[in-house]
């Protein structure tokens, strides 16, 4: 036999084993079938209508596209935009990840909390931060320096704002791989008789730099496809995420919003699997044997001094963007009147309650669906073996990878039209915040699975449990902490998203992110401050209680929220 | 004293029928292939036409080096791996393409695999559990095979809280609980320091021969192979070499590598300088052995190059090389393990190993670059086809 025939043949074996179990079928069938429709039909929808005009296959709104300087720019500004903030991004996160895993700073608990707070901020809150510290009536350009600019707008805001936003998605990529790499590793560079930057340059930097080059990529497709601080505060600085928006909402061209929202897509897509190639080949970070795991700082003194300067700074602008949102809550009128009022959080209660009760019923209602499905996908695809089991992984994952732009517009699409007509319905949203989040829960299942004996999987089945029987009896309760780490994230992404629900709210089912653009568009940024406060506290409190109910550590839930 | 850790009355209860032991052919493995497809394409035939036949009762162990396809036969009897070809009979039943849950043979997993977030109890009554037994009956057999294994008082822990060696237990006791007709073992006490894997070895043997199951048993440690086994299937690349009782494979293997895998013997480079009658005379250096032609290859004539092994234990060690030695060698390295000394000894081209029993006051170590003479035990010597 050939060895594609053995191939086959033990394929064919394997499913034959798979086909004897109906609930295992049915549970792949149910899968494939709801990604088809829900990320598939959507996206395919989103191509079709870019690629037709008066009924047959066309270029043509392409050909448009590239002709007009105005879209051509927002395409460069975009790819500029992910570059700058994903460069520095990378450098906060790594000096960050080493000053508290190699550096050995002071107050390391404290830093680890700063490095990863911005993750669960809505993701346009600290574009109002700054237009409160920077924007025409800003507390510093307007109160402190006396200027009257609107400079903040545009590139050097959003490069700030996306910065301190997205600097923690690299700082846990980083600090997973400088915890990796064994301490013994550099201290034996050392006994060698290499100083601290030789090791560092020779042995730290090259093994940390698939980790580097990961993070860099990831945090570009974040920048990318990130639309709420952009919409806030990039001014006259176009870019395609917010490009896409106006032309399909404002102006109604659906086929040109179509078509910004696939030239987004396939960079961002394009980036993201390349970044899972990289990490999935590169990290020799594990390969190594008993370590005794108490690595000596690699730093001199004033190094040490450097670094706790450097995390300070930065841990000052997050503080400073967190505490701007809290006092911009009880100002009477920010840059102009400066006393002290509830008068936000009334006007706030009467518009916003019924919003943001919708927003958290809603979350609630999607969080439990995504975290089983996400967690049966990753238990089928680590051990089950069936034909499109690789399909089915990339098909999860790729959700993540699609902007939410893109997906918001697919579902209008698709899903507006008959057989559907879910348009305003709370269906379609639940349905956004499962598919979107669902690769969270994927990926926090497979990390959990990958720390499982799969024998002992295999010793249920051999006393008698079937495939069903042993993930409800052993699987699901051996990776509980990541089961809830990862409905813990999908809640807070449920409650902060924007980018593909601005395209699928109503009148009846707003969500308060929406709420919130719409407040600061109209320059109400005092019941914005409001609005965003409460949302922290509100995910505050769910994290808190989370980690209280299961004994989580803050570690295990803020790394799913890569 | 050894501690006696099984107990005997609670044993009884789950004895197996007497009447059908030592049936023949109980289980049967005939022709079994496993072709896996490594990384880069090619074939590996992990298993290679594999037969097998199992009587009732029996203790059966696979024995060979990594890689020799042991384990996945056994997984292939579990139901875990499919064969490519052959078939599995189960007391006449054809199981080849059962699913592992519905097979009845419990495995005690080289990492024992016991569930984490049970408890002990829990563990040995998740079979139970899924049979849908009654819970005073439930109740009654985890307490009896608690008491078997001597696990009664742990039943509350979690397998966190427990020593390998009551890990080992307790997945021992999951395994008996099911009062199956037959257990599989997959190197069950390598995780074991070596005190207690031999006091676990012994309890395995008690508790199979109490209850009167057939066992089906995988492990590389030679060892275990002989002190456990009724049979021993020796396994190298995918194939069976040889099977037997542990004496006849320890005493006559009939391969080169079953006499350095079992016996970890020396092999020396000869001749075949004379053959007469049923005496064959090989000569190795300046020595020469006369062997029984029943030790040589068939049909060996004048001439033919051959490899004459010798066990370690058979090789004498006496004193210093006077005149008159017929064989002589320089000590390379010198090892006393307390029991025995173990030489490694230069002789001829190589370097060949004997281990010398101790006997306090009796016995002189050789040190390192001494001349000895050596004697060798006639009865050991076998010769192979080089």
């Amino acid at each position: 036999m050939s060895s594609q025939a053995i191939a086959r043949a033990r394929r064919r074996a394997d499913f034959a084993q798979v086909l004897r179990e109906p609930v295992v079928v049915i549970t792949i069938l149910a899968i494939f079938a709801m990604l088809a429709l829900f990320i598939i039909y959507p996206i395919y929808a989103v191509f079709r209508l870019s690629l037709t005009q008066d009924g047959g296959f066309s270029t043509a709104v392409y050909q448009d596209l590239f002709s007009r300087v105005r879209y051509v720019r927002s395409i460069t500004n975009s790819i500029l935009l992910g570059t700058v903030v994903a460069t520095l991004a990378t450098i906060v996160g790594f000096v960050f990840a080493f000053a508290i895993y190699r550096g050995g700073i002071r107050f390391r608990g404290f830093f680890q909390t700063m490095a990863i707070l911005p993750i669960i901020s809505p993701p346009f809150m600290f574009a109002l931060s700054v237009i409160l510290l920077f924007g025409r009536n800003g507390l510093i350009t307007a109160r402190l320096l006396g200027l009257d600019t609107s400079g903040i707008y545009g590139l050097p805001g959003l490069v700030l704002v996306q910065t301190i936003n997205l600097f923690p998605i690299a700082y846990l990529t980083l600090s997973g791989i400088l915890q990796g790499i064994d301490p013994d590793v550099e201290t034996c560079a050392m006994n060698l008789g290499a100083s601290r930057f030789t090791v560092f340059r020779t042995i730290t930097l090259p093994l940390a730099k698939p980790g580097i080059l990961a993070a860099w990529l990831v945090v570009f497709v974040s920048s990318m496809t990130d639309f709420g601080n952009p919409i806030m505060i990039g001014g006259s600085f176009d870019v395609l995420s917010v490009q896409a928006y106006l032309e399909f909402t404002g102006m109604g061209n659906l086929p040109r919003g179509a078509a910004l929202a696939v030239l987004l897509l396939i960079p961002t897509v394009m980036v993201y699997f390349l970044q899972k190639y990289i990490m999935g080949r590169g990290s020799y970070a594990t390969i190594t044997g008993k370590s005794s795991k108490r690595g000596k700082p690699n730093s001199s003194p004033a190094l040490r001094a450097l670094l706790t300067v450097f995390c300070l700074g930065i841990t000052v602008i997050v503080v400073l963007f967190y505490g701007t949102i809290i006092v911009g809550s009880f100002v009477r009128l920010w840059g102009v009147d400066w006393s002290f009022t509830l008068r936000h959080f009334n006007y706030s209660w009467d518009v916003g309650l019924s919003t943001l009760r919708n927003t958290i019923f809603l979350a609630l209602i999607a969080t439990p669906i995504t975290a089983l499905m996400g967690t049966a996908i990753a238990f089928l695809v680590m051990r089950k073996r069936f034909p499109g089991r690789n399909a089915m992984s990339l098909l999860a994952m790729l959700s993540y990878a699609i902007p939410g732009t893109a997906i918001g517009i697919g579902y209008v699409l698709a899903f507006n039209v008959a057989p559907f007509r879910w348009s305003g319905t709370a269906f379609i949203l639940v349905t956004a915040y499962v598919f979107r989040h669902v690769p969270i829960a994927v990926e926090s299942g497979i990390a959990a699975l990958k720390q499982i004996s799969p024998e002992i999987e295999e010793s249920s089945t051999n006393l008698g449990a079937s495939s069903a029987r042993t993930f409800q009896n052993v699987t699901l309760p051996l990776i509980k902490p990541a089961f809830f780490a990862g409905a813990t994230f999908s809640f807070v992404r449920s409650m902060t998203a924007i980018s593909a629900i601005i395209f699928l709210v109503s009148a009846r089912w707003n969500h308060v992110t929406v709420l919130i653009l719409a407040q600061t568009e109209i320059m109400r940024l005092g019941v914005a401050s409001v609005m965003s406060f409460i949302l922290i506290l509100i995910i505050m409190a769910v994290i808190g209680i989370m980690m209280k109910l299961t004994g989580l550590k803050r570690d295990q839930v803020f790394s799913s929220g890569q | 004293m050894e501690q006696q850790t099984i107990d005997r009355s609670a044993a009884a209860e789950f004895a197996a029928d007497p009447k059908d032991s030592r049936k023949p052919d109980y289980l049967v493995l005939k022709d079994i292939v496993k072709d896996f497809v490594d990384g880069s394409g090619g074939i590996v035939r992990a298993v290679n036409s594999v037969s097998l036949s199992v009587s009732k009762g029996e203790f059966v162990t696979l024995l060979g080096p990594s890689g020799c396809g042991k384990t996945t036969t056994l997984r292939m009897i579990a139901g875990f791996e499919s064969p490519n070809g052959g078939t599995i009979h189960l007391d006449g039943k054809d199981i080849t393409q059962v699913p592992p849950f519905q097979r009845n043979m419990p495995m005690v997993f080289q990492s024992y695999a016991l569930f984490p977030h049970l408890t002990i109890f829990d563990n040995i009554a998740y079979g139970l559990k899924l049979r849908g037994v009654s819970r005073e009956e439930m109740r009654h057999d985890v307490a009896v095979a608690s008491q078997m294994v001597n696990l009664v008082g742990l039943e509350k822990r979690y397998p966190g809280e427990l020593s390998g060696g009551q890990q080992q237990r307790v997945a021992l006791a999951r395994a008996l609980v099911l009062k199956p007709d037959i257990i599989l073992f997959d190197e069950p006490l390598s995780n074991l320091d070596a005190k207690l894997r031999i006091q676990t070895r012994t309890e395995i043997k008690r508790v199979q021969q109490l209850l009167g199951i057939t066992a089906l048993y995988v492990t590389h440690d030679q060892s275990e192979a002989l002190s456990l086994s009724d049979q021993i299937v020796i396994m190298n690349k995918g194939e069976i070499v040889q099977q037997g009782p542990p004496e006849e494979i320890y005493n006559e293997p009939k391969t080169p590598f079953v006499s350095d895998f079992i016996g970890n013997a020396n092999f020396l480079d000869g001749e075949v300088v004379d053959v007469q009658n049923d005496k064959v005379t090989i000569s190795v250096d300046r020595a020469k052995f006369v062997l029984p032609a029943s030790r040589c290859p068939r049909d060996i004539a004048s001439g033919e190059a051959v490899l004459l092994s010798v066990k370690p234990e058979a090789i004498r060690v006496t004193g210093s090389a006077g005149a008159g030695a017929e064989l002589t060698g320089k000590i390379d390295v010198s090892a006393f393990v307390g029991p025995i000394t173990e030489y490694k000894i230069v002789f001829g081209d190589g370097i060949i190993t004997a281990l010398q029993p101790n006997r306090p006051g009796k016995t002189h170590v050789h040190r390192s670059g001494e001349e000895v003479a050596l004697e060798f035990e006639m009865e050991s010597l076998r010769a192979y086809r080089a």
